[in-house]
């Protein structure tokens, strides 16, 4: 069903077609993801964000159209995910093949800062730790993408910050290109270089998010894109 | 003040595990000594007469003597192969059809309904038809104890690979496993706490089939013992050879919680938490 993409894109998903019985949840839905590009998907709830996601994550094998995504992709969903009856790391290189399995998993743990937590079960962590421990299962495996699923939508709103930076952190080092399903407005004009709206189930308006790295909500800009985007999402100013 | 009423409440929860589990245990002790004692005394009394319970230290006694002269050891070790084996047949039988009817949806439609309508068969009442299947020697020993190992095992394999988690299956899958490496690394390991509660319920109502079927023309094995023993009313062997049955019960439980407790090392974590 997949098949790699030209070489200036990582995703390129043309007529995506989702249905529920009579309910269309996405209707020829088009997008595309740039090499090292972060893309923000914005919705209402229901709209279909996590339908379209989890189709390019090829865990549905009931949608249509055409889907191109690379070899290497990593994904994080909202919950951890993290199998229960085995230790982190073992959670971590889950998968993995070839030499120094133990090494590249403890590598990329100590990359979400969690170096040390390797023998721990998934049960004595945070849901911050967790949710860290995720996010080193995908980078672990080196995607050229990674599919994130409102991943820190479950966490408190300090550790959903620093979750954010995190993120930033190992985009620049690693260069992989995102696809981030959020209904944080700020999240992803803090994150993506472009934010997409699904509506009706299409792509209703892309917004380039033109704005320096590092960036801050104090940033001057900000506030002008995040009343656009709230407009555009049903949230008018007061 | 309001710091003394914290610090309180700090302190109790603490504590309170470590009072409560020492002393504890010493009192679980005492009704059964006391039923024990009053046991030995009603017997030695001649409360109740001796041919139908006899005392306590009287079934030690024959107990002891089978042991030393080796009668014990024969018939142990031959009722312990009949558990064995019908366990063998009867829980690989259970775990194999379980799996293949929780996993692929043409195993559920053709095994489960015949099982479910089975299941309402108490097995113990087949033992007049068993026997005209299969005679009255060791197979009929064996089918009644695979019989009764069965269903548990099949019914708490069926629900534990049913009730795993899908999220974790995907998971799995974005993580580029392929259907026998989620068998591996998801299902199985999401199916063994209730493996285990099936194994456990398997070798219960496996003793109790045996215990059925070794009163029907044993030669050997527990039941034979007491069988021989309640025609010469040796009551004293009768009731050491239930005090067997029990014990063989209470050991078999014992080893499989051990063995629970250390692969399923995981949900003492969750337990830790």
């Amino acid at each position: 069903m997949a098949t790699r993409p030209a070489s200036d894109l990582t995703v390129r998903v043309t007529g995506l077609r989702r249905t529920f019985g009579d309910t269309v949840v996405l209707d020829g839905a088009d997008l595309t993801v740039g090499r090292g590009e972060v893309v923000a998907l914005l919705g209402g709830s229901g709209s279909g964000k996590s339908t379209l996601l989890r189709a390019l994550a090829g865990l549905d094998p009931d949608a249509t159209g055409s889907i191109e995504v690379p070899d290497h992709y990593g994904v994080v969903f909202q919950e951890h995910r993290l199998l229960p009856w085995k230790r982190v790391a073992g959670n971590v290189a889950l998968g993995l093949t070839g030499g120094d399995v133990r090494a590249r998993a403890v590598e990329a743990l100590t990359e979400v800062g969690l170096g040390d937590r390797g023998d721990a079960w998934p049960a004595e962590l945070s849901g911050g730790q967790a949710q860290r421990v995720a996010v080193a299962r995908a980078l672990v495996r080196e995607p050229e993408l990674l599919l994130l699923d409102e991943p820190f939508g479950a966490l408190d709103a300090l550790t959903r910050l620093r979750m954010q930076q995190l993120l930033e952190r190992l985009r620049q080092r690693h260069g992989f290109a995102a696809l981030l399903v959020t209904h944080d407005v700020d999240e992803a004009l803090l994150l993506a270089d472009r934010a997409l709206i699904l509506e009706g189930g299409r792509i209703a308006e892309e917004i380039p998010v033109v704005l320096p790295r590092p960036r801050h909500q104090d940033d001057p800009g900000f506030g002008g894109l995040r009343r656009h985007l709230l407009d555009r999402l049903g949230v008018p100013a007061g | 003040m309001t710091t003394t009423a914290l610090k309180q409440v700090a302190a109790s929860p603490a504590r309170a595990p470590a009072r409560r589990r020492g002393p504890r245990r010493w009192y679980r002790l005492v009704s059964p000594l006391a039923l024990f004692a009053a046991w030995e005394v009603t017997s030695r009394t001649g409360l109740l007469p001796e041919e139908k319970v006899p005392a306590p230290s009287l079934v030690a006694q024959t107990g002891w003597r089978l042991a030393t002269d080796g009668e014990l050891t024969t018939h142990l070790l031959d009722s312990l192969t009949r558990a064995l084996i019908g366990l063998g047949i009867g829980g690989s039988l259970a775990v194999v059809l379980a799996a293949t009817a929780a996993l692929l949806r043409l195993g559920d439609n053709a095994i489960d309904p015949p099982v479910q309508m089975a299941r309402m068969l108490p097995h113990l009442g087949l033992v007049p038809l068993l026997i005209i299947w299969v005679g009255i020697g060791e197979e009929l020993k064996i089918s009644l104890v695979a019989l009764g190992a069965f269903f548990p095992l099949y019914f708490n394999t069926y629900a534990g690979i049913r009730d795993i988690d899908q999220r974790l299956v995907e998971a799995a899958k974005t993580c580029g496993l392929n259907q026998w490496q989620r068998l591996r690394h998801v299902v199985l390991p999401g199916a063994l706490p209730s493996l285990f509660l099936g194994l456990r319920l398997a070798i219960g109502a496996g003793w109790l089939s045996l215990v059925v079927g070794e009163q029907v023309n044993a030669q050997t094995g527990i039941g034979f013992l007491m069988m021989e023993a309640r025609e010469f009313a040796q009551t004293d062997v009768v009731v050491f050879g239930l005090l067997v049955y029990a014990l063989l019960g209470l050991l078999s439980d014992t080893l499989i919680r051990i063995a629970e407790r250390r692969t399923l090392a995981w949900r003492r974590g969750l337990q830790a938490t």
